[in-house]
């Protein structure tokens, strides 16, 4: 339903290309010539007009919850000047040369696609401008456009686009450095509350996601993979399970292995595949499955072998040096006052609320995938990769996506469905089960830190000390698993050490919302709001005084960073910014000017990820062991724009309430190498009874827009926890509460 | 061996193995995808259908319990007076994030509407907290549902 016939199509496309510096160079490949006149006219890769004037516009990136299948189009439709009621939005299946990078991660959505999106819409709508001119032989100057009509005022003629698509479509593409896009105080689109493009399937339950994928002939199977990461499956009683009612296969996976062997990285991993004619039928032969595995070096390795080896590394020295700015040692010295402490924070699980799965058709040297990805192109490597095939042969059409909080970053399924397929000859879905899911997860690393801080007689912080003890293989820090030198308070304190030092881990991590900085956050801002109170300043105004200015001279500019890596850099840190959104949440909130009940208390914490300022305070009653978050006000400065303020706030709202369940209960445990968890009774999620009210407030700064998805998790959990504090004196340094029987019901 | 439901008010007889899941019947043998499967064990909701009226969770209802009773999905509540108003205010308010669990809610809220047609707060909780949304769209399924009730005047945001 993608594809527009060669014949009927002329295809200019935008090209985007990261520029060094990471600037956006637009560059046109424009390529065949058609005759529109009757069918659809293709304007440029984003665009097509039907003769009728409705416009259909390519969503290009993966959908999973964040929203950019109705953003990103919005973008295009506002440069264009068409009604929204007159769009079509139609998800785009990978294609790189058309599209550049097509990834949900990173909150890069917007800012990467901001400028490329507003000129192709603007493009087109230039062309369109360009077709109504010609017809009435009069200057371009003269046209205007409203509505997705070109209007003549002069002579009080009008042409819809759809009038105008066949001749458009056959102009040359114009340069995109000299066509207008509109002044922001002229969008109509943009800015306001525009509602999911899928609503209407999803509250009639009409096909949409991975899971609900069927193809002609199509086999279902189960992958049952070793509990313990890394280990294979030497035998299996093969036969009993082939004859369990409906089961068509059943046989080992040796597994493909990423030739990088000095990391823990997506991959084939090795299992045993059933599959038969329905879903049910595989999972329940897998009941009678019985594997000999052989487990592998990792079945030593415990979460509380874990805990007890970072105590004694707290002894030593770190192992790496990230960060040294002044003299710590001397400066703790001669500080007024001393505060020491140990925080932890355990792996959790993203648990996106559809399992993973895939499905995939091999035949004759290729494979098409069906796929809830957030990362097609990974899943086309992946799959090549395993089967030994060129990644032109692999066609990725994407789906709308459960949820994915960066576990679809990771598209390991995609490899099983598409070397089961292969060897089935039929197209295949696999569908993991909740506890195939929790058990086969990159996980969000957990981490152990001291840290020490030095105050002077003025209560001034003049002295950070960071020991981390995280995990990696070898010398390289597990994915999501490193302390940055940039961390805040880096650069606002003139003493400041931070060191690190890794324990081997042989379980899988990665990207979750807010990689690193969604424990980071916890951890320092948590330990800032004890240094705040040993200073005896309120903390708000402890931390505006801290960010009132940078004590410590800029690094020396880096070397520009180019390609993929330019695409995810973060922006310097403006404490500006920050403060100006710390002070907006604060008198939300009513920090301060507020008398609370004995037991409630309110605690504050900021953030800085993923280029986005944001700030929550909480409000927190404790009764006993319970403890129930009554209310989150948050704040937030991503630019001068909010692309859609139904998407933003629901982001946000969501983000935050992500916090709110991280801190209660979420937790994963390795015991022997493997899992303990493996659904929701021992992994539980926030419910809407425990769900507290989220006040959301934007500052719309001028500054380019930026994304969503991310930032606003990772204050959430250090407001609620400060707040613990001021409610009843008492410090949360692990997580989750649930662990130390503080969680609500 | 086969059974004859009643499906959204058309009789189905399939042939499967008593032990069978109503919602692998509905999904892979009757190709009605709304009803979803997140947990398998009656721990998130997302399959949450309709039996006589009354919510389950068809994940861990085997197809043997459910011969000659009435059963409708997320595919057909909307031909109901309040399973419409329900996706109605769902699409007003703009509750879905991944969408993914927002059937099994609606199913869940369309069952307590019809049940408590003005619920309090403490009824939505006691009603809603059996369905799990990994986004957390929770302050929005709570506004849809005091939409649809009536209880509050269309609104948008929040
Ligand atoms: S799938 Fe049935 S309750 Fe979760
Ligand atoms: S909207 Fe994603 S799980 Fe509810």
């Amino acid at each position: 339903m993608n594809s527009i016939s060669p014949k009927t199509s002329r295809r200019g496309f935008l090209k985007a290309s990261a520029a060094t510096g990471g600037g956006l160079l637009l560059t046109i490949n424009f390529t065949g010539i058609a005759n529109a006149a009757t069918g659809p006219a293709q304007i440029n890769a984003y665009v097509r007009v039907m003769p009728d004037g409705i416009v259909s516009i390519m969503a290009k990136n993966p959908e999973v919850g964040q929203g950019v299948k109705t953003s990103l189009p919005m973008i295009i439709a506002e440069e264009l000047d068409v009604d929204w009621s007159q769009v079509r939005v139609e998800q785009a299946s990978l294609d790189t040369e058309k599209y550049g990078l097509q990834i949900a991660g990173g909150s890069t959505s917007i800012p990467r696609n901001w400028d490329l999106l507003r000129t192709a819409g603007a493009t087109g709508r230039q062309m369109l401008v360009t077709a109504a001119a010609k017809t009435w032989n009069v200057p371009e100057v003269e046209c205007t456009t409203a509505s997705g009509k070109v209007l003549h005022q002069k002579s009080g003629r009008s042409l819809g686009y759809g009038d105008l698509a066949a001749k458009a479509a056959t102009l040359p593409v114009p340069d995109p450095k000299t066509v207008a896009l509109k002044d922001p105080k002229d969008f109509k689109l943009i800015g306001k509350f525009t509602r999911d493009v899928d609503g209407p399937a999803i509250v009639t339950g009409r096909p949409l996601f991975g899971i609900d994928v069927t193809r002609p002939g199509m086999l279902h199977a189960v992958y049952e993979k070793c509990p313990v990461f890394g280990g294979k499956a030497v035998k299996a009683n093969l036969d009993e399970v082939k004859a369990q009612p409906g089961v068509t296969h059943a046989f080992i996976v040796e597994g493909v292995a990423p030739a990088d062997k000095s990391t823990v990285t997506t991959q084939l991993y090795p299992g045993v595949a059933i599959v038969a004619d329905t879903w049910w039928h595989a999972q329940r032969a897998r009941q009678k499955l019985r594997v000999e595995w052989d487990e592998g070096e990792v079945a030593t390795q415990s979460s509380t072998g874990f805990a007890a080896r970072a105590q004694e590394l707290f002894k030593a020295k770190p192992e790496k040096e990230v960060r040294k700015d002044g003299d710590v040692d001397a400066a703790f010295k001669s500080a007024a006052k001393t505060i020491e402490a140990s925080y932890s924070y355990p792996f959790i699980a993203h648990a996106s609320m559809e399992p993973m799965n895939c499905t995939a058709h091999y035949h004759d040297g290729t494979c098409d995938l069906w796929v809830p990805s957030q990362t097609p192109a990974q899943a086309r490597s992946i799959v090549a990769k395993s089967l030994g095939i060129p990644e032109a042969n692999v066609a990725v059409n994407l789906t709308r996506g459960g949820g994915g909080f960066g576990r679809r970053l990771n598209p390991d399924f995609a490899a099983e469905a598409a070397w089961i397929s292969k060897v089935t000859g039929t197209p295949v879905k696999v569908l993991w089960t909740r506890e195939d899911d929790m058990r086969h997860d990159y996980y969000r690393p957990g981490g152990f830190h001291h840290l020490k801080a030095g105050l002077d007689k003025d209560g001034k912080l003049i002295a950070l000390s960071d020991h981390m003890v995280t995990y990696g293989q070898g010398d390289k820090y597990a994915a999501s698993a490193n302390l940055a030198a940039n961390i805040f308070p880096a650069e606002f304190v003139p003493n400041l050490l931070f060191g690190a030092t890794i324990m081997q881990l042989g379980v899988p991590t990665g990207a979750l919302r807010a990689p690193g900085s969604n424990a980071l956050a916890f951890t320092f801002q948590s330990f800032l709001d004890e240094v705040a109170h040993a200073s005896g300043k309120d903390p708000l105004q402890f931390h505006l005084d801290l960010l009132s200015e940078k004590r410590v001279p800029p690094a020396p500019p880096a070397p520009p960073l180019t390609g993929a890596a330019a695409a995810f850099a973060t922006p310097p840190f403006s404490h500006e910014r920050m403060r100006e959104t710390l002070k907006l949440v604060a008198e939300k909130a009513g920090w301060g000017k507020r008398t609370l009940a004995k037991g409630t208390g309110l605690g504050i914490a900021y953030y800085f990820s993923h280029a986005g300022y944001v700030a929550h305070v909480a409000e927190v009653t404790v009764k006993g062991d319970d403890i129930k978050v009554d209310k989150v006000w948050v704040a937030a400065d991503v630019g001068s724009q909010i692309v859609n303020p139904s998407g933003a706030l629901n982001q946000v709202q969501g983000a935050t309430l992500d916090g709110v369940s991280q801190i209660y209960g979420a937790e994963i445990t390795v015991a022997h190498g493997r899992i303990e968890q493996g659904n929701f009774d021992d992994y539980p999620l926030l419910r809407i009874n425990q769900a507290p009210p989220v006040e959301v407030h934007f500052l719309q700064s001028a500054n380019s827009p930026t994304g969503l998805g991310e930032p606003a998790l990772p204050p959430t959990l250090p407001a609620i926890a400060n707040a613990i504090f001021a409610a009843s004196g008492r410090r949360v340094r692990d997580l989750p509460l649930r662990k130390a029987s503080m969680a609500s019901a | 061996m086969p059974h004859t439901l009643t499906v959204n008010g058309q009789a189905r007889t399939i042939d499967v193995e008593d032990d069978t899941p109503l919602l692998w019947v509905l999904r892979d043998v009757l190709d009605l995808k709304g009803t979803k499967f997140g947990c398998g064990i009656a721990l998130c909701g997302a399959c949450t259908v309709h039996l006589d009226g009354q919510p389950v969770r068809s994940c861990s209802t085997p197809v043997s319990g459910v011969a000659g009773r009435k059963i409708t999905t997320i595919e057909a509540i909307g031909e109901t007076q309040v399973g419409k108003k329900v996706q109605d205010a769902w699409l007003a308010v703009d509750v879905a994030q991944c969408g993914y669990c927002q059937a099994g809610q609606i199913m869940s809220a369309t069952a307590l509407l019809s049940a408590i047609p003005k619920p309090t707060d403490a009824d939505i909780d006691a009603h809603m907290s059996g369905n799990l949304c990994r986004c957390a769209t929770y302050t929005r399924i709570r506004t849809a549902i005091k939409q649809a009730a009536g209880l509050e005047t269309a609104k948008t945001e929040g």
